[in-house]
C-alpha cells in the first residue's frame, strides 16, 4: 500500500508545494514513514535548457567521485549542494545538484548516445552502476526528484520545499513491503522529463526488468517501480508511441477484448502492441501517475486493484489515490473521476491538446 | 502374420503374474502380448496362461486389457553382486550386444540419472502485498504468439515484411513425431486436438499423409535430411516450417525407419518403396554450414509464400551461439530438444550420453539472445521430456515461448514407457503401424484423452499464473524473478539466471 497525489497546471503557473503536501499528507496511513518523495516541475526556469542532475551520494567520497565523473562527461555550468534542513532527518545522504550540457559533441559519441537525451540517460545509468553510494535522482530539463526516507511531511521539511515553484507536482507516499526503505528506493523514480509514482508491486518486473536491460537500461535502485520509468522513456521518447499507445502496451486490454473487436485496422494495431511489447507490459497490482513532457497521466492494473481517482477544476487536473486528498488540494472540485481499470487519465497542457481527455 | 523375435537380455527384467482364481482362460492376454510373452496350456480340465519369462517389458497392456483384472506386472529380481562401477545395467547391456554385435537401440528419453533442474526449480507465491488471481473467477490468458516479432513500430515498417504471428490459445504444442514412427491414428488425435484446442502439431519427417490435409493448417510440417514425402504442394498447405538439424534424444546422428516398418501408407506418403529403408543421414546434405541454412530457410520461405519458419537442434555445449546463428540467418523460431527428448529408435549409448539439459539450453539461449539484442526475432519451443504442466511453467519463466510435449502425449495415449519404440510392435498401437496392431489404439479414444490431458494442464497452467498474481502468460515468460534454485550450485544458478531459494 502506497499514497500516490499529482497536481498538474495545465497552463503551466507555478505554485510552492504547499497544496501537494496538504494532499499526500491526508493520506498519511498508507504509508509507514519508510519513504515518501516528491517531483516537481518547471522549478528551474532559469536554467531550463540544462539537464538538472540532482545526485544523491552516501558520503562525501562518493559525492566526490560523483561530481569528478560528472566533470569529466558534461560540461557543467552551474552546480549547487541542494539545501536541506538536516533538523528534521538527521542521518540522511548528500544531495547536489549539476546543471549540465552534454561535454562531447555527438559526432564523437558512440552511436547510442548520439542525441543528447540518449547521452545524459546513458552517463546516468553509468554514474549509477559504476560508483557505489552514488545515484542520479532525477536528470531532466527543469524539474528535480526530491525523495527520501520519512514521512511526506519528513520530506517535504528536509528538502524546504516551501521554496520552489512548479506547475506539475507528483507526490508520494511509501508502505515498502518487497524490498528495503532506502532513500535511493523512494519514489518518484525519474528519467529525463518522465517521472512516476507507483502504489502497488509490479509481478512482471522480473520480465520488464530483463526487457529493459535489452535497450541500455540498468535497474540499480532495488525496487520494482523503477522499471516503470524507464519503460515510459523507452516507450514514449525512444520508441515514439502516443502516451495513448504506451499505456495500451503497459496495461493491454484482454485477448477476449481484442477477439471482439470488428475494425480490422484498430485490431490489428492492438495485437501489434501486444506482440511487440509484450515483456513491457506490466502485471500485477498497480497504480501509476505520471509525469511527462507533455502533462500528466495515470494508469492502473486492468483488474484494477490499486485505487486511482481524478478530478479537473480550472484548468488543473488532480490526481489521488483517495478522494478525500483530490478535495485537500482543491475544495472547489465538483466531478470526481473514477477511471476503469486498465483506462488512462491524460492531462495536457493547453497549448498542446487542450484539456484532459479520458 | 510377421515372426516375432524374442527379445533377450534386459527387455526381460518383469514377468506377469497370474491370478489363477480370478482367471477364466479366455486367452486375452496372449492376444495382446504383441512380444509373445505369455502362453495359453492346458491346466487340468482348464487352459490358464503362463509367462515365458523371456520378453516382458512392463507395458501393462496385458494387465490393462484383462476382462478379470487377474493380471499384475512384477519386476523379476535380479540378483546380480552388487557393483557401484559395473551396474546391472552395464552387464545387461553387454550381454545383450555379444549376442547381436549390433548397436543396441532404443526408443523413449533417456533414463540416465544425470540431474534434471526441473525438480530443483521452485515457484513464488503471492502473499499479502500482491493478491493472488483466482483463475476461477477472474480473467487468465494464456495466448501464445509465435513468429518473428518487431523491435519497435519504425523497424517494422521499414522492414515491409510483415510477416503473420501464430497464435497459440495456450504455449504447448506436439513434439514432431513422423508418420511411420507413430501411427496415423496417433497423428490423427494429435492433429484434431492441435485443431479444436488452438495448439500446433508437427508432422514429423514422415511427409503429410493425405487424410490429415484437413488439418494442416495447424501443422507444422518437417523439412528433415531425409527429404521424405516433400512435393510442391507441402509446401501450401502447414501454418509454418521446420528445419530439423537435431533431436535431443540423438543428436549428431540421423534417423532409421527399419523397412519393416516401411508398409504401404507410409510408403505412399513417404514416396519411397515399400519395404525399403527410410534412412535419414546425420546432416541435411545440403547444409553444411550457417550460410547453407540461410539459404534453406528462404528457400522454404520462398516456396511457402513466406511463413515462419523454425529450426530445430538439439541442446548440445554450444547451443547459445548456433542459435544465434540460426536467428541471423532468417528463422523465426527455434526449437530446442534437450538430452531428455524422447524418440522412436535411437542407440541407447547415444540417447544417455550425448546432449545437454533443456534446462540449461533454454536458459543460456534465451539469455544469449537478448545480450544480443535479437530476442524478438524469433520465438523459442523448449523440448525435452516435459513431464507436468510444472516443467511447463518453469520452460516459460526461464524463457520460453512456447514447449512441445511428446513423450506426455504418448502416454495420455496409453504409453507406460517400456522402451520398445523401436521395435514396430508397440503393444498399445501408438508407435507402430503395423495394420492389425495400430488398430488398437481408437483415435477418438486418443482424441478424448490428449484433450483432457491439454484440458488439465491448460487449468494448472492457469493456476500457477494466478498465484503469482499474473493475469497473461506473457508478463510470466522470461521472468526467471518467480523462480527459485534449491541445491544447486553458484553456478548453474548463473547458468540458469536464477536465484537461490531463501535469496
Amino acid at each position: 500500500m502506497c499514497g500516490i497525489a499529482g497536481l498538474f497546471s495545465a497552463r503551466k503557473i507555478r505554485e510552492n508545494g504547499e497544496r501537494i503536501k496538504k494532499g499526500i499528507h491526508l493520506m498519511n496511513d498508507r504509508g509507514n514513514g519508510l519513504g515518501a518523495g516528491y517531483a516537481a516541475y518547471g522549478i528551474y526556469p532559469e536554467f531550463k535548457d540544462f539537464y538538472a542532475l540532482h545526485i544523491m551520494a552516501e558520503d562525501s567520497q562518493a559525492r566526490q567521485e560523483a561530481g569528478r565523473f560528472i566533470k569529466q562527461r558534461f560540461e557543467v555550468v552551474h552546480d549547487c549542494e541542494i539545501p536541506v534542513w538536516n533538523k528534521v532527518i538527521r542521518d540522511h545522504p548528500l544531495f547536489h545538484l549539476y546543471f549540465v550540457l552534454p561535454g562531447i559533441p555527438p559526432e564523437q559519441r558512440f552511436p547510442e548516445e548520439e542525441t543528447d537525451h540518449d547521452y545524459v540517460v546513458s552517463k546516468s545509468m553509468e554514474l549509477n552502476k559504476t560508483i557505489t553510494g552514488a545515484y542520479t535522482c532525477s536528470n531532466g530539463k527543469n524539474l528535480g526528484v526530491f525523495k527520501g526516507v520519512g514521512t511526506p511531511l519528513d520530506i517535504y521539511d528536509f528538502f524546504r520545499l516551501d521554496d520552489y515553484a512548479g506547475y506539475s507536482w507528483l507526490a508520494h507516499n511509501r508502505f515498502p513491503t518487497n524490498t528495503p526503505g532506502w532513500w535511493g528506493g523512494a519514489h518518484p523514480f525519474n528519467i529525463l522529463q518522465s517521472s512516476i509514482v507507483h502504489n502497488g508491486e509490479i509481478s512482471s518486473y522480473g520480465i520488464n526488468r530483463r526487457y529493459l536491460e535489452a535497450f541500455g537500461y540498468s535497474c540499480q535502485l532495488h525496487t520494482d517501480s523503477e522499471a516503470v520509468a524507464y519503460l515510459v522513456d523507452l516507450l514514449v521518447r525512444r520508441h515514439g508511441l502516443s502516451i495513448e499507445e504506451a499505456a495500451t502496451a503497459l496495461a493491454p486490454p484482454y485477448w477476449k477484448t481484442i477477439d471482439r473487436i470488428t475494425d480490422p485496422e484498430e485490431k490489428e494495431a492492438l495485437i501489434f502492441l501486444r506482440a511487440t511489447y509484450e515483456q513491457a507490459m506490466l502485471n500485477g497490482p498497480f497504480a501509476v501517475l505520471a509525469a511527462f513532457e507533455g502533462g500528466m497521466f495515470s494508469l492502473t492494473d486492468n483488474t484494477k486493484l490499486r485505487p486511482m481517482t481524478a478530478a479537473i477544476h480550472n484548468d488543473y487536473t488532480y490526481f489521488a489515490s483517495e478522494i478525500a486528498s483530490l478535495y485537500e488540494m482543491e475544495e472547489g472540485i465538483q466531478d470526481i473521476i473514477t477511471p476503469r481499470a486498465g483506462q488512462p487519465i491524460i492531462a495536457r497542457f493547453v497549448k498542446e491538446a487542450g484539456k484532459a481527455r479520458l | 502374420m510377421k515372426q516375432r523375435i524374442e527379445q533377450p537380455g534386459h527387455q526381460s527384467l518383469f514377468q506377469p503374474v497370474f491370478d489363477l482364481e480370478r482367471c477364466d482362460g479366455c486367452g486375452e492376454c496372449a492376444l495382446q502380448c504383441t512380444f509373445n510373452e505369455i502362453r495359453i496350456e492346458p491346466h487340468g480340465d482348464r487352459k490358464i496362461p503362463a509367462a515365458n519369462r523371456k520378453s516382458c517389458g512392463a507395458c501393462h497392456r496385458c494387465e490393462a486389457t484383462c476382462p478379470r483384472q487377474a493380471i499384475y506386472i512384477e519386476e523379476k529380481p535380479l540378483a546380480l553382486r552388487r557393483h557401484e562401477v559395473w551396474k546391472s545395467a552395464d552387464i545387461m547391456r553387454i550381454h545383450r550386444q555379444s549376442a547381436s554385435g549390433a548397436v543396441n537401440l532404443t526408443g523413449f528419453g533417456s533414463e540416465s540419472d544425470l540431474p534434471g533442474y526441473w525438480d530443483r526449480l521452485i515457484f513464488n507465491a503471492c502473499q499479502v502485498t500482491n493478491p493472488a488471481i483466482d483463475p476461477q473467477r477472474e480473467p487468465m490468458e494464456t495466448v501464445t504468439l509465435l513468429g518473428r516479432k518487431a523491435a519497435a513500430r519504425t523497424g517494422y515498417e521499414k522492414r515491409g515484411n510483415r510477416q503473420e504471428l501464430i497464435k497459440l490459445n495456450l504455449p504447448v504444442v506436439f513434439a514432431p513425431m513422423s508418420y511411420g514412427s507413430i501411427s496415423l491414428n496417433l497423428q490423427k488425435a494429435l492433429a484434431r486436438v492441435a485443431a479444436e484446442k488452438g495448439l500446433l502439431w508437427y508432422s514429423g519427417e514422415g511427409g503429410l499423409h493425405e487424410d490429415l490435409f484437413p488439418y494442416a493448417g495447424h501443422s507444422i510440417l518437417q523439412v528433415a535430411s531425409g527429404r521424405f514425402g516433400i512435393t510442391p504442394q507441402y509446401f501450401h498447405k502447414a501454418r509454418a516450417y521446420q528445419i530439423k538439424i537435431g533431436q535431443g534424444a540423438k543428436p549428431g546422428i540421423g534417423g532409421h525407419l527399419p523397412g519393416e516398418k516401411v508398409l504401404p501408407g507410409i510408403s505412399e506418403t513417404r514416396m519411397i518403396p515399400v519395404g525399403s529403408d527410410a534412412i535419414s543421414p546425420a546432416p541435411q546434405h545440403d547444409i553444411y554450414s550457417i550460410e547453407d541454412l540461410r539459404l534453406l530457410i528462404y528457400a522454404i520461405k520462398e516456396a511457402s509464400g513466406y511463413k515462419p519458419v523454425c529450426v530445430k537442434i538439439a541442446a548440445v555445449h554450444n547451443a547459445p551461439a548456433i542459435a544465434s546463428g540460426i536467428v541471423r540467418a532468417g528463422a523465426d523460431m527455434i526449437y530446442i530438444d534437450g538430452y531428455r527428448g524422447g524418440s522412436g529408435a535411437t542407440p541407447s549409448i547415444v540417447r544417455d550420453n550425448v546432449g545437454i539439459p533443456t534446462e540449461l539450453a533454454l536458459a543460456a539461449v534465451d539469455q544469449r539472445l537478448r545480450d544480443e539484442g535479437i530476442r524478438n526475432e524469433a520465438s523459442i519451443i523448449a523440448a525435452g521430456g516435459f513431464r507436468s504442466s510444472a516443467d511447463i511453467m518453469k520452460a516459460i519463466a526461464l524463457g520460453a515461448d512456447s514447449v512441445a510435449i511428446g513423450s506426455a502425449a504418448l502416454i495420455a495415449c496409453g504409453c507406460h514407457g517400456c522402451q520398445r519404440c523401436h521395435s514396430g510392435k508397440c503393444p498399445w498401437g501408438i508407435t507402430t503401424n503395423d495394420p492389425e496392431i495400430s488398430q488398437r489404439l481408437d483415435p477418438d479414444w486418443a482424441y478424448e484423452r490428449l484433450g483432457n490431458l491439454i484440458e488439465g494442464w491448460h487449468h494448472e497452467i492457469k493456476e500457477f499464473m494466478g498465484l503469482n498474481g499474473i493475469y497473461d502468460i506473457g508478463s510470466f515468460r522470461g521472468n526467471r524473478l518467480i523462480l527459485r534454485g534449491v541445491g544447486i550450485s553458484e553456478k548453474e544458478l548463473s547458468i540458469l539466471g536464477v536465484k537461490h531459494a531463501g535469496e
